[in-house]
């Protein structure tokens, strides 16, 4: 008789059938302070900003809430920022989370592994590939994202540290103007690593600064962005799998969303972020949407307060005649957290996400040229022909 | 080497390993390396072996756990023993128990 069988991936193995946990999984913003100084990121704060640093949520503060989580029945843990490593209690948490029963998820740009960290990881197994970002396969356009010298070798350090001793990760990429022609060579020594089953994920439509904190940056970000014809051109490289995914994704959720915000998975899950207060996605951090842990629990927040959130309706004259009546709506990014980073509001379209959508659109034969997606009345007829490969994709 | 599980031994969880219950279902998770693999295996046991391991106290014997559990389940006392044995043996092969004594 079988009494026991693995499962290797629970929280997708259909258990939640019947009723799914009130939290599956918790992301925790450990920091928003990170080593690098990257030209694209959307959070990053310097390493040493001491006052950041003290507005932090404390060891036992962090601890609580991993407790609480574990209660609610949460099975893993991503441990986030900034970059989590900076964090001198970082193997603290860790250590308490696994043993906990969580499983952990680490973001981290791999500078900061040490053999000590990597030994903890060997005998306290993450449970989860780590997630590591790369830069860049060379110093100059490592370093020219970074902006801080000696991180290509300390990343480097850090990933064949973890690749010695047999510690699962995968890599991801971020898609910038200083690196992009050397993705051939990453994606050929990504496909080597014993854990990468897939290709690489790129980050490339970049976020704007998401505490809305600094608008030379910002400027900055959006001069790094691939165009809308760029980000095509990427995407239909491997053309046949581009199609196959497209023609699955557009059958399950291209569909307009109406007045309603939020049309993704936001708040049945959610992040910390740095300082305890808990968001209903990793982005999202608009002052009315997020909830104060000091004060509150979790538990509180995703029974009570989040979905009153997931019932919020859009204003914005502006969003009801487009967003709300687009069927590019699961192609497009467009969502509050977007609207908050670009316009501090959650219901403005965003232009840029609207031509990224509009152009992948055209690409696919969902649109044609000069039309716009919510003006569009036959969607139905249109995805059904695009999945049935009736149309006709130049 | 492998340890044999036996009838007149005690056994009790692995304090490398965390249950716990979702939704239902009953899960192991190993915390230390040894146990699945690194890149996270989990473990679940159906209503019959979360009942052995309920019982797996580090208290009552193999024959002891099986009497108890005949009283409660369906089937020849012997086929029940066989089953707490081999779940035993095959928990002790994944190291998610450890022998607790003898009588």
């Amino acid at each position: 008789m079988t009494y026991i069988k693995k499962e290797k991936t629970i929280e997708k193995a259909g258990l939640w059938m019947k009723s799914r946990p009130l939290l599956v999984r918790l992301d925790m913003e450990l920091t928003e302070r990170c080593n690098n100084n990257c030209i694209h990121c959307c959070i990053n704060l310097p390493a040493e900003d001491s006052e950041t640093r003290k507005k932090e949520l404390s060891t036992d503060e962090i601890k609580r809430i991993l407790k609480e989580a574990v209660s609610l029945q949460c099975i893993s843990a991503r441990f986030t920022g900034g970059e989590p490593l900076l964090r001198e209690d970082f193997q603290d948490l860790y250590v308490y989370a696994r043993k906990l029963g969580l499983k952990v998820l680490i973001f981290t740009n791999a500078t900061l592994i040490t053999p000590a960290l990597v030994d903890l990881f060997s005998r306290i197994p993450p449970l989860e590939r780590i997630e590591v970002t790369v830069y860049g396969m060379k110093k100059s356009s490592y370093e020219a994202v970074t902006r801080v010298g000696g991180s290509f070798e300390a990343g480097w350090r850090g990933i064949n540290l973890l690749l010695e001793n047999k510690i699962p990760f995968v890599v991801k990429g971020a898609l910038l103007p200083c690196n992009k022609d050397e993705i051939d060579d990453f994606e050929k020594w990504a496909a080597a690593l014993p854990w990468m089953h897939e290709l690489p994920s790129y980050s490339m439509f970049f976020d704007l600064r998401c505490r809305r904190d600094d608008y030379r940056k910002n400027e900055l970000i959006k001069s790094l962005r691939f165009s809308p014809q760029e980000a095509l051109k990427f995407l239909i490289r491997k053309k046949n799998e581009h199609l196959k995914k497209m023609k699955e994704f557009c059958s399950k959720f291209m569909r307009p969303c109406g007045d309603r915000l939020f049309s993704c998975g936001s708040g049945h899950g959610g992040c910390v972020d740095a300082y305890g207060y808990f968001q209903p996605c990793m982005m999202l951090r608009h002052p009315d949407t997020v909830y104060n842990l000091k004060t509150g629990s979790l538990k509180d927040a995703l029974t009570n307060f989040f979905p009153r959130l997931r019932e919020m309706k859009a204003a914005n004259p502006d969003y009801l005649n487009r967003c709300a009546k687009c069927f590019l709506k699961g192609l497009c990014e467009q969502c509050p957290a977007k609207s908050w980073m670009e316009h501090g509001t959650l219901d403005t379209p965003v232009a840029y996400f609207c031509k990224i959508a509009h152009t992948q659109a055209r690409f696919l034969g969902l649109i044609k040229e000069g039309e716009k997606a919510w003006e569009v009345k036959n969607w139905r007829e249109r995805i059904e022909d695009f999945t049935k490969e009736k149309a006709v994709v130049s | 080497m492998e340890i044999k599980a036996s009838l007149n031994s005690i056994y009790k969880p692995s304090e490398d390993v965390v249950t716990r219950d979702i939704q239902g279902e009953f899960i192991i998770v190993p915390i230390t390396s040894g146990i699945g693999d690194l890149e996270g295996e989990i473990f679940s046991l159906n209503k019959h072996g979360r009942a052995i391991w309920d019982k797996l106290d580090g208290k009552k014997t193999i024959k002891d756990i099986a009497k108890e559990l005949s009283l409660d389940f369906d089937g020849a006392p012997e086929d029940i023993e066989k089953d707490v044995l081999g779940l035993t043996q095959e928990l002790l092969k994944k190291k998610m128990l450890v022998e607790a004594g003898k009588k």
